[in-house]
């Protein structure tokens, strides 16, 4: 699969031929992408309480349903509060009331009581497949919608898309070609290891096809200036010492990848996608969803800062996640696999400090199967808009091919 | 089928090692599996007995620690606690060196691949500090002893092991009209964590005949399954849901009277039985052994064979291994990071005297440091599914480099005089030692170089 979903860029040597002296320490170039703005779509991999995180306290059912989990906005009590108030109905979980400071244009916009088609059975796994399929049912295609889109583009070239960090994308395989890599795996040869790796992968394409990449994106990393003194110190030290073990990535990993992220996508670079867990909150949740969404919301902050005010204001970020979870938390502290979520946007590109989407009450009646948060839109038609106001891609290829199935409706406006 | 002994050991065994006999046939394969388990006599792990003990001082020297107020006292009991956390969280890094060396030294290597197959179907991990390390001690007792037996013991003794509970939630999860609930006035709730991944993960497979009502169904007959430090595995009737409870349309347990661990291994027992686990279980062990898409007459046969025999894992092995699709001579699936690092380690001939003096901190950075890189942090599958099996989830840019990151860097600090390159490449990797990996291993500038890229060609990363 991964094979064939990269056309990966040559870089032919011949046998013998000596680093130095080589053209391919010229920086390759490559051709603009055909649209402009950024994309960067993060997988909450776990099933992110969309009640938790954006709290509707001003439903009357709520404080029935989460008697020990975060109430309204500001209230203190018992129960903490102290979430930032949205629009006197919803109130947004204090962790991620960093990148939504008071003053200013509000960079962070929601969807609420949205879901993929997955119902009933709850699963990470199919449901995770399902949200990267984009399909309304699971094995309809066995690539991912966001190749999809890349599908329908012209000029699409390796690093148009990047999939980052360690875990595989599904939304991103596809035929379309997309760049896969973690910010510390670079891999620095001596010319004749290179040479004889090469030599030894060439008639294996999933190895010929990943150490290409490898090198290629080494490459680039040990020359650009962006990386800063410890990349550049860190290889020079490996070329005079030979190789060096690798070291796992620890602690913020996520800055890493969002790093990375805004590197590539203030150059040629249009789509990028990781994943972040730590969603799946069975137990003592108030914990763990705080710490969760700590992350998201540094993740953002440093796709900000290292985007810059130009390439931010046309960028969007959405965050989604296979389903929601219980409307009633459970007696662990917790809730349980739910269906209907929540969905977050950022970025200068998104009409944000609003809740968008239809709330369809927490009532028992109601709720779905009578315990869910009832999903009253389709998450795919939310990504749809975004990506026909990003990239101009049209509604019928949207509905068709991108996400089969999907009914857009009307445009809510999520983007400025 | 013509059994290859070469074959056995790289694609059912832990590699080749030019000091270990290859087994003659199946029946020697099979001897060995069903014979005295010599590696994990030889290089011991604590069950999980034992591991629970030190996660129950872990957990008191934290609230004597925490419960101390100031003066000498408290820094006391802080330092007391440091160390232990110290010893706690480094005795898992000893733990994988001697996992290691099993891989590196074993005889049996069918036996070694199994027990991470296993372990890896019944994924379990601690999710509180003083329980995270206790994923071999788990594997110890949960799995290892079970492998060459009947897949019911296996699933009861995995689904009832302290560390699956309370992974999955099972010891939080109350009966909503237990005694328990009742206590504490509606503060006791279901969890359906471990009941949906018995059913999905576990038994049946996601594609299975069961519905949201079953795994509502299972949850209530699970309540009660628990467990403490001191006692290992234990079953609280006070938990418990009352009454019977009907999964996949037979009904456990009495609607009087009290509630009893026995309709819980019952439901076990008919979930081992029930065909769409036969055949979840087959495809699974056909897609680990041979290839991503394995021959369908392997899976038919294989789960042929698990109904025909009730479920003896030893008659499945037998079939597995007697297949004429289980020896295609061409090397398929990706070797994951650990059974990487371990056949690169057995094809260097490492031995207890190269590890005997390392200390924690270097079998971290040396070993289970890399794995995280190459896309497997040990004993740390993403999720109760476990790792993938898909050729091309280990082979991307990032896994690839760090492989050969690893081979090149590695075996000089795992031994002091590294070997012949071209002699390395006969024994590591026999008749497959192509005319191409011969070139290379004479070519490369220096010896650990050579060595580095033998260990990163396709011929050795596949099996």
């Amino acid at each position: 699969m991964s094979v064939s979903r990269r056309s990966f860029l040559t870089h032919g040597t011949v046998l013998g031929c000596s680093l130095a002296a080589s053209p391919l320490l010229t920086p390759v170039s490559f051709a603009a992408a055909p649209w402009d703005t950024r994309l960067v779509v993060i997988v909450l991999r776990g099933g992110m309480d969309g009640l938790d995180v954006l709290r509707p306290y001003g439903d009357p059912g709520f404080a029935g349903l989460r008697p020990t989990l975060g109430s309204g906005p500001g209230l203190g009590g018992p129960n903490g509060g102290g979430g930032v108030d949205l629009d006197g109905v919803f109130s947004l979980h204090p962790a991620l009331a960093p990148p939504m400071p008071p003053l200013g244009r509000p960079e962070l916009g929601f969807v609420q009581a949205v879901s993929t088609p997955y119902r009933d059975r709850r699963s990470h796994f199919d449901g995770q497949d399902i949200l990267e399929a984009g399909t309304r049912t699971l094995g309809e295609r066995r690539d991912g919608w966001l190749n999809r889109l890349l599908q329908q583009q012209s000029g699409v070239e390796a690093r148009t898309a990047f999939a980052l960090g360690q875990g595989d994308l599904q939304l991103l395989r596809g035929v379309a070609p997309v760049s896969d890599w973690s910010p510390d795996a670079d891999l620095l040869l001596s010319p004749q290891a290179e040479d004889l790796a090469k030599l030894l992968m060439q008639e294996d394409p999933l190895f010929k096809a990943a150490l290409s990449e490898a090198l290629a994106l080494s490459r680039e990393d040990a020359q650009d200036p962006a990386m800063g003194e410890t990349s550049g110190g860190a290889s020079s030290e490996m070329m005079r010492s030979g190789m060096e073990i690798p070291k796992a990535r620890r602690g913020k990993a996520h800055l890493k990848l969002a790093e990375f992220a805004a590197r590539q996508l203030r150059g040629e670079t249009r789509i990028a996608s990781f994943s972040l867990n730590g969603w799946d909150t069975h137990t003592r949740q108030k914990k763990a969803l705080g710490a969760a969404l700590t992350r998201l919301g540094d993740s953002i902050l440093a796709l900000k800062q290292g985007l810059g005010v130009d390439v931010w204001d046309k960028t969007a970020i959405v965050a989604v996640t296979e389903f929601g979870r219980t409307a009633r938390q459970n007696g662990t502290g917790g809730t349980d696999h739910g269906t209907g979520g929540a969905m977050i946007l950022a970025g200068g590109a998104i009409r944000g400090g609003r809740v968008f989407g239809q709330w369809p009450g927490l009532a028992e009646a109601d709720l779905y199967n009578r315990r869910d948060l009832m999903p009253t839109g389709d998450l795919r038609a939310t990504l749809a808009w975004i990506m026909q106001g990003m990239t101009g891609v049209s509604r019928t290829v949207l509905e068709q091919q991108v996400f089969p199935g999907v009914q857009m409706a009307a445009d809510p406006g999520y983007l400025r | 089928m013509v059994f290859d002994p070469e074959l056995a050991e790289i694609r059912f065994g832990c590699g080749l090692a030019a000091q270990l006999a290859q087994p003659s046939d199946v029946a020697a394969m099979l001897a060995r599996l069903q014979g005295p388990d010599v590696a994990a006599h030889t290089f011991a792990i604590p069950g999980l007995d034992t591991g629970l003990a030190t996660a129950a001082t872990f957990a008191k020297l934290r609230r004597a620690w925490r419960k101390s107020r100031e003066g000498k006292q408290a820094s006391l009991a802080k330092q007391a606690f440091r160390k232990y956390r110290r010893h706690h969280v480094q005795q898992q890094h000893l733990w994988f060196r001697q996992s290691l060396l099993r891989q590196c030294q074993t005889r049996d290597g069918f036996r070694e691949r199994l027990v991470l197959f296993w372990a890896d179907h019944f994924t379990a991990q601690g999710k509180r500090a003083a329980l995270r390390p206790m994923g071999a001690p788990y594997v110890e007792s949960a799995i290892r002893p079970h492998l060459a037996g009947r897949f019911e013991d296996l699933l009861i003794a995995a689904v009832t092991s302290p560390l699956m509970l309370h992974y999955l939630d099972q010891h939080r999860s109350i009966g909503p009209n237990s005694r328990a609930a009742r206590r504490r006035k509606g503060r006791g709730g279901l969890n359906e964590n471990l009941a949906r991944e018995v059913m999905e993960l576990h038994t049946l497979g996601v594609d299975g005949p069961y519905g949201q009502q079953d795994v509502r169904q299972l949850a209530e007959l699970f309540t009660g399954l628990n467990f403490n430090a001191k006692k290992g595995f234990a079953f609280r009737g006070g938990q418990a849901e009352p009454g019977s409870e009907t999964v996949l349309g037979v009904t456990y347990g009495a609607d009087e009277g009290k509630a009893e661990l026995g309709p819980i291994l019952q439901v076990l027992r008919d979930l081992a039985a029930h065909p769409a686990t036969a055949a979840h279980l087959a495809r699974k062990l056909a897609v680990h052994f041979t290839r991503d898409d394995p021959d369908p007459g392997l899976v038919a046969d294989l789960t042929e064979s698990y109904i025909q025999s009730g479920g003896d894992l030893t008659r499945v092995y037998e079939t597995l291994l007697q297949h004429p699709a289980s020896w295609e001579p061409e090397l398929n699936n990706i070797k994951p990071p650990q059974d990487f690092v371990a056949s690169a380690c057995r094809g260097l001939g490492i031995g207890t005297g190269d590890l005997a003096d390392w200390k924690a901190k270097q079998l971290r950075r040396v070993l289970v440091a890399p794995l995280g890189l190459m896309g497997q942090r040990w004993q740390a599958a993403p999720g109760p599914d476990g790792w993938p099996e898909e050729d091309t989830a280990w082979i991307t840019p990032q896994g690839l480099s760090a492989r050969l990151r690893w081979a090149m860097a590695a075996p000089q600090k795992l031994r002091k005089d590294l070997p012949d390159p071209l002699r390395f490449a006969e024994q590591s990797l026999g008749q497959r030692a192509d005319a191409r990996v011969r070139f290379v291993a004479g070519a490369a500038e220096t010896r650990a170089e050579a060595i580095g890229l033998i260990l990163a060609s396709p011929a050795f990363q596949r099996r």
